[in-house]
């Protein structure tokens, strides 16, 4: 498990059923690209998150493929409508195997 | 018909005019990216919006917005970096407008696309330019 990594998530705690609703969602990762090199000339290896998932009660919202292009400390801002009170479900893959998680509740008026 | 000089010329140039346009923008590793994508199918325009900066000051973190009313996935691609991928975003039942901004790095100044997947199964795509004052690649 890479070190340091720690996600944040902006989400309304409160809609009302239909809504369109903005998340922002950041996860603090060093993304090596695999093309850097260190100061003896070794290539650092790749160690990026290569997927990005959001699901509301079991319903996908997005699913993302990320590529080493993607900046350090992957940030998304997107989307999406919610039609009851639920848990929304933020989960990133890493590289090396690691799967990060973490969930936000809202509920709807 | 008599061929001057003059109209040897003028043909020549037009000619140069129309193969260099599509040699120039598409690299083969991007072709692959986006016959993967696309199944070789034919690409339009217009429905689909993607915002950059025109100038982006660190390569490394350069924020850019895509948008598409109907998109079921988008691919975002870098034509100047070593590898020309960015990312895949596909949208599932319960997501809004279909929008997403991100920050992606480049290395130099270059074209990034951003091609969709309608609902319909047509696909559609925008370019943009971005001008790069230090890359963002670490190399």
């Amino acid at each position: 498990m890479a070190k340091g990594v720690k996600p944040r998530i902006k989400v309304p705690k409160q809609a009302s059923a239909g809504d369109m609703i903005t998340i922002k969602t950041l996860i603090s990762h060093k993304m090596e690209t695999g093309l850097r090199k260190d100061s003896d000339g070794n290539k650092i290896p790749r160690s990026i998150i290569n997927r990005f998932t959001c699901d509301f009660n079991g319903e996908n919202v997005v699913d993302v493929g990320l590529d080493p292009a993607i900046s350090v400390n992957p940030y998304f801002q997107f989307n999406a409508i919610v039609p009851e009170s639920g848990e929304f479900n933020f989960t990133w893959y890493d590289d090396d195997g690691s799967v990060y998680e973490k969930a936000k509740k809202i509920t709807v008026t | 018909m008599k061929i001057d000089r003059r109209g040897l010329l003028a043909v020549g140039g037009s000619l140069a005019c129309t193969t260099l346009i599509p040699f120039k923008a598409i690299a083969s590793e991007t072709d692959e990216a986006i016959a993967k994508f696309t199944g070789g199918a034919n690409i339009g325009t217009g429905g689909i919006t993607l915002t950059t900066p025109e100038i982006a000051e660190n390569g490394n973190t350069v924020p850019i917005s895509v948008e598409s009313g109907k998109a079921s996935s988008i691919l975002l691609l870098a034509l100047g970096n070593p590898n020309p991928n960015v990312a895949t975003i596909n949208f599932g039942p319960l997501s809004g407008s279909r929008m997403t901004s991100t920050r992606i790095r480049l290395r130099k100044t270059q074209e990034v696309v951003a091609i969709a997947k309608l609902e319909d199964g047509s696909f559609t795509k925008d370019v943009k330019t971005v001008k790069v004052t230090i890359g963002g690649c670490g190399g």
